[in-house]
């Protein structure tokens, strides 16, 4: 490979660069596009595609209602908007959901995911960054250690779920460790922490992994040239190594915001959504599996929410963040 | 690929957080302490929480909730429960199943996302955003939603329980962090390779193959890791699609049953994910220099 | 919510436009099911769906039917070990019509919404089951509008469990119960204990408090909320006023069986409301301490014995069944005293009938059966409703809320009342 490698290289380096494609849309090229997408275009439209849509032409219906001389159930027939209606304005027949429904949580719910994401975000970037600065070092068992931190991320999420649930038990390890009494699930911030403290651990290997991969794009010596200029290890590491990882970081942290957003084993089997007023760790996930039970069509609107709500996140961070991989290689 | 391996090795970047201005390098010995400090951070990180569910899995069911930080009650148990058939559980066969379905979801995630990623970082045309504004959608739509829909359609055309209605869901969700992560890699691969092969009278399916696909083995091993453990860790669709047969690891881990209504056999939970878990570090640990070297290979360039 | 089947599925893939067209023409939800007059008589092999066959009794069972009967073969299919996971799938498969699922375990809170959704074949006529001898609550639970649609499989009751070397006899109130708290107290134990996380437990829990106070939950009807009511509020109020004062430990807040159970047999509870399966895991689990000292008594209420709630499976057929005679002559096969014997000496599961409950022979080997017995005919059902999933969580997050002090009990009633009566009307 490394022989056929250098002569393409001479090679090129004797023939002027390919311009011109660039310039305007070739049809053929288009056509080929087209052509090498469609399986992945194909895929996503049976699995993902036919599912959203479905749920979003349901989402208008209403669910079925009991006829009160059968007692049995009978088709809702159509809902209009009704059933967004129940979930954004909090209105069960007319009148104020009260505590104890589905939708009398609503709001409480779409803030608890948003902030389990930020939190949960942030804290994986910063860990995940001091990792993958470490991991980049030298140092004896350098391999054991890049193993060792990928563990957690390889353990399948329902038994990490179970582990930790089990490790903040109140006569669980954590407690025992610490020498103290802490009620974990009963307290709505203990709760929250536990389930931060597990998403954390394991899906911070991931972010390390690729952050990792970004910093071995930059050369000792541009950071030694640096060095020499007066720079402080604050301004090289601001002014260097974060603009040449940032491709990396972004792609990391966008599908990691998008998981976080729908996150649903962790905090299900850790405390099925409880603590505080008994819903002050429900995720939007937790919420959709809740009202699947008791109505597919409710349940197929706020899943239509959280993929509006996902979706507003994803774009504002695609504007912000300029993840957009569409555009053309900027310069280096 | 060696390359890219090759400046991994050079030297402590790891100690580049010295706020001491210039001139003045800090001690070797304290830059040695500082390393070495966070490299214990890190291992207990992976390694604690880890080691606990190993001490969990050799500990006897009946003491459960012994806090004992070293092994006590040491037993077999465990592992003896979680592959034994006895009472209906069958953790070899998940196993192989969990092999085969995560084996073909990466085989044919690659194939489909290096497409794609090809087209989408390589050649001009209109819609791109669009592309991939849809394969981000994806990823939003929530998980637990797709499962009725998924259940009736695949229950109608006669798939329910077989190997496809598994990896086909299972692809899609790999497919976007893939296709993201390689169109990543593939805009910074030195594409006038390709082109000049084409002029030394390649076809373009013969310079990709030829030239690209090499030099670009790293990046879709990364990717490949990535759809692996994703397919690998999959449970809310697997538990509704798949049969007695076809059942990957993830869902017999969750049917685990305890001697009783109520009982979990929580030490044989812990015990079968420590057996899930194994596997994946040898994995790991054979090839993890090329899962850091993938992303960075595009470094060939500069 | 079927597609209907003629609509080929792969051509509503290619055509995903088309899927907005072909949702409208479903079913109907099950109203009146024309499935319902067919297959009455067929025989033939048929499928027996349960959940995970913990004790390992359903496929013995099963075997049994079998050597009996080899042109009627009945195959066992055991689903996940989660019971949402077995309801969701139930849902689905009858929701596709499967008729590969005939005879189907239900829990005792699936069966209204089931009925209702015509899911299930009405017990009637030359479908109906022997209810010679069997518990009466046993056989109502089973009922939804005034039909049958499930027979008792294996019932449960809950049952006080307590420390007979720290209290001489066990307490037949609540506030006796309450009192003996001292004892708890000077052994530096915990008192009392029930499954009190946010869960199907702490419906239970919730409702036996209310009921045992003479509350009630739901009206006659079964969906007219009645829990807006002073009786109510004494018993929401002792698990209250229980968990604030310490009787009941912080930690019982995050209890579900397991937990209750293991903490009782390390000795640091008094009191412990679980079902019978701990009779047997205390009495000889190695690492239980309170082997020979303890025993179980009916759960206390106000005054006199308190109202346990029913737990247990029935077993139902499907609608969709192709061999309904076959699938009945199996339910009442599982009904004969033979094996409700089996299930009761191989897998402890509690049995529908009622004989069984002063058998000598058993009560010897199981000595709680006299208690069971009580606490069984004294059992008031959860609500059987149509939307009980709605249902039990406006009892559930009231009372958790209550519970935990962060509304008080008036407030949580009247919210449990408007959240029963607003799930029972759709929204």
């Amino acid at each position: 490979m490394s022989t056929e490698t250098t002569d393409a290289i001479a090679s090129t380096e004797e023939t002027p660069p390919a311009e011109p494609e660039r310039a305007s849309i070739d049809p053929h090229q288009t056509r080929r596009a087209w052509l090498l997408i469609a399986p992945t275009l194909v895929t996503l439209a049976v699995v993902i595609g036919y599912p959203v849509v479905r749920a979003i032409w349901m989402s208008f219906q209403s669910d079925e209602t009991i006829d009160p001389q059968t007692g049995l159930f009978v088709e809702g027939g159509f809902a209009g908007l009704e059933n967004y209606a129940h979930w954004i304005l909090q209105q069960c027949g007319g009148q104020a959901c009260p505590p104890g429904t589905n939708a009398a949580s609503f709001w409480d719910t779409v803030f608890i995911t948003l902030g389990f994401t930020v939190v949960t975000v942030a804290i994986e970037l910063v860990l995940g960054f001091w990792f993958a600065i470490i991991m980049n070092g030298t140092f004896r068992g350098r391999g054991l250690v890049r193993a060792a931190v990928l563990i957690p991320w390889a353990i399948p999420t329902a038994v990490t779920a179970k582990l930790w649930y089990f490790i903040f038990a109140f006569d669980g390890i954590a407690n025992s460790l610490m020498g103290t009494s802490i009620v974990w699930f009963s307290d709505k911030w203990a709760a929250r922490a536990a389930i931060v403290i597990s998403d954390v651990w394991k899906t911070t290997p991931f972010m390390a992994l690729l952050i990792l991969a970004g910093l071995q794009l930059i050369g000792q010596d541009v950071h030694e040239a640096a060095k020499v200029d007066g720079a402080s290890a604050w301004q090289r590491f601001w002014h260097i190594t974060l603009p040449l990882v940032k491709p990396a970081v972004v792609v990391a942290l966008l599908f990691r915001t998008l998981d976080v957003l729908r996150i649903f084993d962790l905090p299900y089997i850790m405390t099925g959504g409880g603590a505080g007023d008994g819903n002050d760790t429900t995720t939007l996930s937790i919420l959709v599996v809740n009202e699947i039970r008791s109505g597919f069509n409710s349940a197929a609107a706020l899943s239509t929410l959280t993929f509006l709500l996902i979706f507003a996140v994803a774009f504002v961070f695609i504007k912000v963040l300029g993840a957009d991989l569409s555009q053309d290689v900027k310069e280096r | 690929m060696a390359t890219s391996t090759d400046t991994a090795t050079t030297d402590t970047r790891g100690s580049e957080s010295d706020r001491k201005p210039p001139g003045k390098p800090t001690a070797p010995w304290l830059k040695t302490l500082r390393t070495y400090t966070g490299v214990a951070i890190i291992v207990i990180w992976g390694l604690g929480p880890f080691y606990w569910m190993g001490v969990t899995a050799f500990r006897d069911l009946q003491f459960t909730f012994d806090t004992t930080p070293w092994p006590t009650h040491v037993t077999w148990d465990n592992f003896e429960t979680v592959f034994s058939t006895a009472r209906g559980n069958h953790f070899g066969r998940a196993l192989v199943n969990s092999v085969i379905i995560s084996g073909l979801t990466t085989i044919v995630s690659m194939v489909v996302g290096v497409f794609t990623a090809y087209a989408l970082a390589r050649l001009e045309f209109r819609g791109k955003f669009i592309i991939l504004g849809f394969v981000l959608a994806a990823s939003m739509f929530p998980g637990v939603a797709l499962i009725t829909p998924l259940f009736e359609l695949f229950t109608n055309i006669g798939w329910f329980g077989t190997y496809q209605a598994l990896v086909i869901p299972d692809i899609s969700f790999a497919l976007p962090l893939t296709i993201y992560v390689l169109t990543a890699f593939f805009r910074d691969m030195p594409w006038e390779l390709e082109e000049a092969a084409k002029i030394d009278g390649a076809s373009p399916g013969q310079a990709f193959r030829l030239v690209i696909l090499p030099l670009a083995a790293p990046g879709i091993f990364t990717a490949a890791i990535l759809a692996f453990i994703t397919a690998w860790n999959e449970f809310t669709i697997a538990s509704q699609l798949s049969s007695d047969e076809t059942q990957p690891v993830t869902v017999a881990i969750a049917s685990f049953a305890g001697a009783q209504p109520h009982v979990e056999p929580y030490t044989a939970v812990m015990a079968a994910g420590f057996v899930v878990t194994v596997p994946l570090i040898v994995m790991v640990l054979a090839f993890q220099r090329r899962i850091v070297a993938g992303l960075t290979a595009g470094g060939v360039k500069g | 919510m079927p597609l209907k089947r003629t609509v080929g599925a792969i051509s509503t893939v290619l055509l995903i436009s088309s899927v907005a067209a072909c949702g409208g023409d479903d079913a109907g939800g099950g109203a009146e099911n024309s499935a319902f007059e067919e297959n009455l008589d067929s025989r033939g092999p048929i499928t027996y769906v349960q959940g995970k066959d913990n004790s390992g009794v359903a496929q013995p069972l099963v075997d049994k039917w079998n050597a009996e009967h080899p042109d009627e073969q009945v195959t066992l299919k055991e689903q996940t070990d989660e019971a949402d996971q077995q309801h969701d799938d139930l849902v689905r498969n009858f929701d596709a019509q499967n008729e590969d699922y005939d005879v189907v375990s239900v829990d005792v809170i699936w069966t209204a919404e089931f009925a209702a959704k015509g899911y299930l074949q009405p017990l009637e006529g030359d479908l109906a089951i022997n209810t010679d001898g069997l518990l009466a609550p046993t056989v109502e639970q089973g009922a939804y509008g005034g039909k049958q649609y499930t027979s008792p499989y294996a019932s449960d009751g809950g049952m006080l469990y307590y420390r007979t070397d720290l209290v001489k006899e066990p307490p037949t109130t609540w506030d006796e119960m309450m009192e003996m708290c001292s004892i708890a107290k000077k052994e530096n134990i915990g008192c009392y204990a029930g499954q009190f996380q946010k869960y199907e437990g702490m419906t239970v829990n919730a409702s036996e408090a209310i009921n045992g106070a003479g509350g009630s939950i739901v009206g006659e009807d079964g969906k007219t909320p009645t829990v807006d009511s002073p009786e109510a509020a004494e018993g929401l109020g002792n698990l209250v006023e229980a968990y604030e004062n310490g009787n009941i430990p912080k930690e019982a807040i995050t209890y579900t069986e397991e937990e209750g159970r293991i903490k009782f047999e390390e000795g640091k509870l008094l009191f412990l409301r679980n079902w019978p399966y701990v009779y047997g895991l205390a009495a000889t689990e190695a690492s239980s301490k309170v082997k020979g000292k303890f025993d179980v008594a009916p759960l206390p209420g106000t005054d006199g014995v308190g109202a346990s709630a029913l737990g247990g499976h029935n077993v139902g057929i499907s609608a969709y069944s192709d061999n309904k005679a076959t699938a009945i002559d199996f339910v009442n096969f599982i009904l004969e005293e033979e094996q409700q014997r089996f299930l009761l000496t191989k897998g402890s599961l509690a049995p529908a009938l009622e004989s069984l409950y002063t058998d000598e022979a058993l009560v010897k080997e199981f000595p709680y059966l006299p208690v069971l017995l009580e606490s069984i005919q004294n059992a008031v059902p959860r609500p059987i409703s149509p939307f009980y999933p709605a249902v039990t969580k406006a009892i559930q997050d009231n009372a958790y809320a209550a519970m935990k002090g962060e509304t008080d009990v008036e407030t949580a009633l009247s919210d449990m009342s408007d959240a029963i009566g607003s799930a029972s009307s759709s929204q």
